[in-house]
């Protein structure tokens, strides 16, 4: 079966980097464990890339942080990636592309007594998916500000489109003929609570749910024909909902010198069937002008029920995928970061200011999904001596990720 | 009676429990909870990118504190 | 149920209900302490009996507690004359800290600053937020006790400070 139409894939395929980068704004919301404090003024801006499994996706990020008067902080982020593909996805079913990711967000947090209440939006603009996200959350500290409890919603109403690349032109439009949408709304509720001088714990509970189109416009789930001895491709088929719950714990501990360790585990558990264990370890050192940080993180996924490699026929069941995001697989993430703080005397108004390098190494193993380049080949060339379909090597990923940031607090 | 004695002994602990939770690590012993290394995400911007890089690749999403959410990841 | 019955029950009630109220009150003779200073000197409390005193519990890891120090500096200055101390108590363990941070003060504090590194000073005062400011009348009697500080107490200081020094 050949594509009519040369179809940019792979965008989705492989992974979807992202549709809002929600959390900035969250982040230092959900996790300022003392409800009680505005949150210190800051900039920051962060120089990213991510390369690995064909895929370079890299771009700038600048976010800032300004307090007015005593009850109100504003933080506003602009983020911008741009990614080169020739995925796994894309080697086998279209030709590489970039394609670039804009996106920003506003958030205000209002201070009063002991509660924050924080109120934001976020809007996410590439070529074939748009995404506006709002939320909303509450904050307040109790029992002397030791427990902190917070409350959060999030919705989003999110476009789909599907670009087409005239074969004669080469021109990349949206296809007139293709629009979709998905709705997502989560509710998450986490308490921290101060245990000792040196320790701190949270635990956090979240609810999502998404509705409307959830699939890739371009990948499509592999069969095998009647005689069994080559493969097929027609679209994806998934359901139009998917609801999941997470729940993590994490905690973070003062040694007796002056560092800290900290570890997180986080279950996931869907509608889909998917299965979810996080595991995380960090150490923090400073020493002088120096911080440095290393980190450890272990994922392991069971796939989706309706997820397979490599259908036994076409049309096999109700809803059929062969993204390798709902597979089982296991990675490993291993981190290291360093910072270095400084003050200029010239200028007073800084109170503090940062350089941070951050290099993540990432190795993932799948145990369902295979690299169909042996059977299919890449870029439409087909290989020299084709593996039958289905038993291909199980696929292999490693990435690099770098990130370098200058902080500056106020 | 009973209940009322009951009713009585309640009102009492409750007139001790919600005022005498008193903190038990006091505000003079936060200095290392005060330490800028103990904060769980020590900048957000990059916290979130990695977030980010992990939710779009991975089939589960939420309860990080962060959370990328409405990831068309189709 | 007979009436002495009910009000025995009350009463036992009220026992237990007492410390809940105990803990609010922060009135009475201020309770005598005696901790080193800057440079080791003694400081005790009763050497400025007659004299309105002003304890502030601060630490260096405290940010309003940092914000309020030039302010307290203020406050020293202009009351000193008219029978006016304030004591600043550091709550940390290790004196270090704290004296490395005054040390580099552009404005550096002239009152004296106690250092009540086993936090004895401090339950007996019964700290419950950093900062914490407890003004002393001449008669070493606690009139007031601040929890917290925020841009603009200093004024409430000010005031409270000029009605106990009339006395």
């Amino acid at each position: 079966m050949t594509n009519k139409l040369h179809v940019r894939k792979g965008r989705f395929a492989i992974t979807c980097f992202g549709r809002s980068l929600l959390g900035l704004a969250l982040t230092g919301f959900l996790f300022s464990a003392n409800a009680g404090v505005l949150p210190e003024d800051r900039a920051d801006a962060l120089y990213f890339r991510y390369d690995g499994g064909g895929v370079v996706i890299d771009g700038p990020s600048v976010l800032v942080r300004k307090s007015i008067g005593e009850h109100v902080s504003v933080s506003a982020n602009h983020y911008i990636d741009m990614v080169s593909s020739a995925s796994i996805d894309v080697e086998t079913s279209a030709s590489p592309y970039v394609d670039e990711r804009t996106q920003s967000s506003l958030s205000v947090d209002f201070l009063h007594g002991k509660s924050m209440y924080t109120l934001g939006y976020v809007n996410s603009d590439e070529s074939d998916y748009l995404a506006k996200t709002m939320f909303a959350g509450i904050s307040h500290d109790m029992f002397g500000d030791l427990t902190t409890i917070s409350f959060g919603y999030k919705r989003g109403e999110n476009e789909v489109f599907r670009n087409l690349k005239d074969p004669n032109t080469g021109v990349v439009a949206n296809d007139p003929n293709f629009a979709e949408t998905m709705e997502t709304q989560s509710f998450n509720v986490s308490i921290s609570q101060i245990i000792t001088k040196n320790l701190v714990v949270t635990g956090q509970y979240e609810v999502i749910t998404d509705e409307g189109f959830l699939r890739s416009p371009y990948r499509s789930y592999r069969f095998f024909t009647p005689d069994l001895t080559s493969q097929g491709l027609l679209p994806e088929q998934y359901p139009n909902t998917r609801s999941s719950n997470a729940g993590s714990f994490r905690a973070k501990y003062f040694l007796p010198y002056r560092a800290a360790i900290d570890t997180m585990y986080r279950f996931y558990t869907d509608t889909w069937g998917i299965l979810g264990h996080t595991a995380e370890l960090g150490y923090v050192h400073p020493l002088g002008k120096w911080i440095f940080e290393a980190r450890a993180r272990y994922y392991t996924q069971e796939a989706a029920d309706f997820y397979q490699d490599i259908f036994p026929r076409a049309n096999y069941a109700n809803f059929m995928a062969r993204d390798k995001e709902l597979a089982t697989y296991s990675a490993v993430t291993a981190g290291l970061g360093a910072t270095y703080e400084f003050k200029i005397e010239r200028f007073p108004w800084l109170a503090k200011g940062s350089l941070n390098l951050r290099y993540d190494f990432m190795t993932v193993a799948y145990d369902d999904f295979r690299d169909a380049t042996f059977s299919i080949g890449s870029f439409g060339t087909p290989p020299a001596n084709p593996l039958p379909p289905g038993q291909e090597p199980l696929y292999e990923l490693e990435a690099n990720i770098i990130q370098f940031y200058i902080s500056a607090f106020f | 009676m009973r209940i009322r004695g009951l009713m009585i002994l309640g009102l009492a602990v409750l007139a001790t429990g919600c005022s005498s939770i008193e903190p038990w690590v006091k505000p003079y012993d936060r200095e290392n909870l005060a330490d800028p290394i103990m904060v769980f995400t020590r900048a957000p911007i990059s916290q979130d990118f990695l977030d980010h890089v992990f939710e779009s690749r991975e089939g589960s999403r939420g309860a990080t504190g962060g959370g990328g959410g409405g990831c068309g990841c189709n | 149920m007979s009436a002495r019955k009910f009000i025995k029950g009350l009463a036992l009630a009220a026992v237990f209900a007492l410390p809940a109220f105990a803990a609010s009150t922060s009135s009475g003779p201020a309770p005598a302490f005696q901790l080193s200073g800057r440079g080791g000197k003694a400081i005790n409390l009763s050497q400025f009996k007659g004299q309105v005193v002003m304890i502030n519990f601060w630490a260096t890891w405290c940010k309003p507690c940092r914000e309020e120090m030039p302010l307290l500096e203020d406050i020293y200055k202009k009351y000193k004359p008219m029978g006016f101390t304030m004591l600043a108590v550091n709550v940390e363990p290790d004196p270090k800290d704290a004296e490395a941070w005054l040390g580099k003060l552009s404005k550096p504090v002239t009152f004296p600053v106690a250092f009540d590194t086993d936090s004895k000073v401090s339950k007996m005062y019964k700290v419950a937020v950093m900062p914490s400011t407890v003004i002393v009348d001449r008669k070493g009697n606690i009139r007031i006790m601040h929890k917290g500080y925020k841009a603009g107490d200093e004024n409430v200081y000010l005031t409270q400070i000029r009605t106990m020094l009339k006395e």
